[in-house]
């Protein structure tokens, strides 16, 4: 029963992806991309994490958390680069 | 004293992340954490003098729990008001950008107080100019900026004063 | 018990993913697109971690650090972002009707530099 509910969130969590994965490839700007990257790296922080408990590898959780560093400090650089130029 | 009592909480900052990240803990590995955290927070540099803002009077830290509190009830409630907006079949939305203006003189407190806004019903915050921050309100009820402080502001800037001025 | 406490905590956590997903690809223009995908991807991972770390009570010490970090990064990740979309607001053909930040730059453009502060108090704060 668990084991059924967390599947089905996790088939969510990963719809949801998808779906800001077309509002990534949808644009139509830059900034928006933007945007959608940042919920996507939201999005896959938390799915590697239900992928360490999935797989039962809590190393993940440390994948999770660098994943979650180096994609906070690629938005924040984007962010900063479309601020000034584009 | 404000840079002493810094870097105590950035020691002690750091040593959490450390225990929390070893979790099942053995003394080695938790001296070892507790010396690097020491080394780290003695470093001549400012990364975390905002911690020194904070107040560690009783009231204050009282105060800094309840701010917790109110922070997820504002979170939730920002939460099931984007629901409303993004599931609604006419998208009601009419946004704009109002100017509010914030009491609070320290840093840490403007930061909690922006991140605050960023994730409370309706706004984020674009930018802050001495004592104003800008506001995108995603449905604007009053342009007025002392209305605007009323709504936006008020409720959070009553406890962040009592925390961290 | 707990197992099944924790899914459906993470259950909600993934239906308000889906919710900032939907925001995403249904409001009108990027400073909106981010009221949704940030508020609702913040509260999603704090109850989808969450219900993970009751799952599993192994993983509750890493996953409080991972919540603590994003509810702290994704506010500020927001912040740098509409800062972008409003320096591109034109392009990006946001819709503001009072634009209080517009009006300020367009006074200080003209030479007005009375109440607004400086440029360096604001990376400073």
């Amino acid at each position: 029963m668990a084991d059924t509910v967390f599947f089905v969130a996790v088939g969510i969590a990963v719809l949801a992806l998808l779906l800001s994965g077309i509002r990534f490839a949808l644009g139509p700007w830059a900034v928006d991309r933007t945007v959608a990257l940042d919920a996507m790296t939201i999005l896959a922080t938390s799915l590697i994490v239900a992928f360490a408990l999935l797989s039962g590898r809590r190393i993940y959780i440390d994948v999770a958390m660098v994943y979650g560093l180096v994609g906070f400090a690629g938005v924040v650089a984007v962010a900063r680069y479309l601020e000034g130029g584009l | 004293m404000i840079m002493i009592k810094a870097r105590a909480l950035g020691f002690l900052g750091l040593w959490t992340v450390w225990l929390l990240l070893t979790a099942p803990w053995n003394t080695q590995e938790a001296v070892a954490g507790a010396l690097v955290a020491l080394l780290i927070s003695l470093l001549p540099f400012s990364a975390a003098s905002p911690l020194g803002d904070l107040k560690l009077s009783p009231k204050a830290l009282a105060w800094l729990v309840a701010y917790v509190f109110v922070f997820i009830k504002a979170l939730v409630q920002s939460n099931l008001d984007v629901a409303f907006r993004v599931l609604h079949p006419k998208l009601p939305i009419d946004p704009g950008i109002v100017k509010v203006k914030t009491r609070l003189k320290t840093p840490l407190g403007r930061l909690l107080l922006a991140n605050s806004i960023t994730l409370t019903p309706g706004t984020i915050t674009v930018e802050m100019r001495g004592d104003d921050l800008y506001i995108h309100w995603i449905k604007v009820a009053d342009p007025d900026p002392e209305a605007a402080t009323a709504a936006i502001v008020g409720n959070f800037e009553k406890y962040l004063e009592v925390i961290c001025g | 018990m707990a197992g099944i406490i924790g899914a459906f905590v993470s259950l909600i956590g993934a239906l308000f993913f889906l919710l900032a997903a939907i925001g995403l690809l249904r409001m009108p223009d990027a400073l909106n697109r981010m009221q949704a995908g940030t508020k609702a991807t913040t509260l999603g991972s704090i109850l989808f971690l969450f219900g993970i770390g009751i799952m599993q009570p192994d993983y509750l010490g890493r996953v409080f650090i991972l919540v603590v970090f994003i509810v702290l990064t994704n506010p500020v990740s927001s912040n740098a972002l509409a800062r972008a979309a409003h320096a591109n607001r034109k392009r990006i053909g946001a819709v503001l009707s009072p634009d209080a930040l517009a009006d300020d730059e367009a006074r200080i453009a003209a030479g007005d530099r009375g109440t607004a502060g400086t440029k360096e108090a604001t990376h400073g704060a």
